[in-house]
């Protein structure tokens, strides 16, 4: 019998390693998977590189990870926001690093990673900053920048309603990185608000397939971190 | 000189829109450019977190921590709106699929090169979002931004002197003075908003222009 179904966050997070790639879901507080974040502050892996479109806001979920100093590298589009200030000023110290990706460029790399993709040309960065030192091509006499595959080794992803199988959907603007961060980890740790039976979900309307999916845990009212 | 307000800024590109088009309003100023959509014409709007079709900000009992705009503000969703996630969203941008998105600026070039994401202050973390996707993607890119800076430099420039979002992507910019498209020989003024004279224009103005 399959049961990806996990009784606690703590256990959720088992074997997240030092060293590394997690990837968090979320767009501001949407999708943010607070309890998860705040479970591996506990368990304590360190020198970590953190996959997120921002760089935490306020106080919990990613911005206590950062700010308990367990992650040595954030990859996102945007850290910049009214309250990062926890981010904001690790940076102004030097203790943390940062790559700045375009946020279409991160969502491809994550499908690419996913999909088997050896990487993939676009045409968004060429010719600015954030291409320096990547190889360009022309194709059609338009300019694309080469841009590599982004692999997790565990995803982190809140989701609205589980099966034991790990197939999942989501709600509203809530989905964002969801699906895609689910293909690209090894290991990919869902905390959903609601566990079903088998069978309860409709096949036509499941987003992410639970092949995807590695531990599902329950919580109920997650604490939205924005 | 008299120039346009942020709102009469907003509410003259808003005349341009074609009704049935779909469209991505950045952070910042076009966000206004929403305030002025007839919802009879069904302009669709694009949000990058993966809606489309949403509706105007959220008030009171309508507000819901997992729908938010790009701004990470809330807000509501149209009947008939979908939600998708993000690839799905950024092939939409990346694709070809949007009319047009509108966005501010700090400067754009004669030749169309567009800069409005990083000041490069040292010490700042950069900070790109989903910029550099739309410029390059949107069927059409109209800038919405103040035709000089707040020390009078103007921002419609020979070369953009920040860094740059993407090269030769704008195709109109909105001013507080003026409607300028970006043509094969630089700055065309198809409007003048205000009572100007060519000269003033060409004054305030970083690069050649010419009167359409």
């Amino acid at each position: 019998m399959i049961n990806k179904f996990v009784n606690s966050a703590r256990e959720a997070v088992e074997g997240i390693f030092d060293g590394a790639t997690v990837l968090v879901g979320g767009f501001g507080g949407a999708g943010h998977p607070t309890e998860l974040l705040h479970a591996l502050i506990d368990q304590g892996a360190r020198d970590l590189t953190v996959v997120n479109n921002n760089a935490g806001n306020h106080e919990t979920g990613l911005a206590a990870l950062i700010k308990a100093g367990r992650v040595r590298k954030m990859i996102c589009s945007f850290p910049r926001a009214s309250h990062s200030h926890v981010f904001n000023q690790m940076y102004k110290e030097g203790r943390i690093e940062l790559e700045c990706v375009p946020q279409g460029t991160i969502a491809e790399r994550l499908h690419a990673a996913g999909a088997g993709l050896g990487g993939f040309f676009t045409r968004t960065s060429y010719g600015t900053r954030l291409a320096e030192g990547k190889e360009v091509r022309e194709i059609d006499g338009h300019h694309y920048v080469f841009e590599k595959p982004l692999h997790g080794d565990f995803a982190l992803v809140l989701a609205q309603k589980a099966d034991r199988w790990g197939n999942l959907v989501y709600r509203k603007a809530a989905r964002n990185f969801g699906p895609v961060m689910c293909m690209a980890a090894k290991t990919t740790i869902v905390q959903a608000k609601y566990l079903v039976e088998l069978g309860d979900l409709d096949p036509e309307h499941i987003v992410t397939p639970g092949i995807f999916v590695d531990r599902v845990v329950e919580v109920r009212n997650p604490q939205i971190s924005s | 000189m008299k120039r346009l307000t942020r709102n009469e800024m907003a509410a003259r590109l808003a005349r341009d829109i074609a009704p049935g088009s779909y469209v991505n309003i950045g952070i910042g100023m076009p966000e206004l450019v929403a305030n002025y959509l007839d919802p009879a014409d069904e302009i669709l709007l694009h949000s990058e977190n993966g809606i489309l079709g949403m509706g105007p900000q959220a008030k009171d009992d309508e507000i819901d921590g997992e729908l938010l705009n790009a701004g990470k503000k809330p807000v509501t969703l149209l009947t008939g709106g979908a939600f998708f996630h993000h690839v799905d969203s950024f092939a939409i941008m990346r694709g070809g699929h949007l009319d047009l998105c509108i966005m501010g600026g700090m400067q754009v070039s004669s030749k169309g090169d567009l800069a409005n994401w990083s000041l490069d202050r040292p010490g700042e973390p950069p900070a790109v979002g989903g910029a550099m996707d739309l410029a390059v993607g949107a069927k059409r890119v109209y800038i919405l931004m103040e035709h000089n800076a707040k020390d009078g430099t103007p921002k419609l420039i020979d070369q953009c002197t920040l860094p740059v979002t993407g090269l030769g992507v704008v195709h109109r910019v909105y001013t507080d003075l003026a409607v300028v498209e970006i043509g094969p020989q630089g700055f065309v003024v198809i409007e003048k908003l205000v009572d100007i004279s060519d000269d003033e224009l060409r004054a305030a103005t970083g690069a050649p222009l010419t009167f359409a």
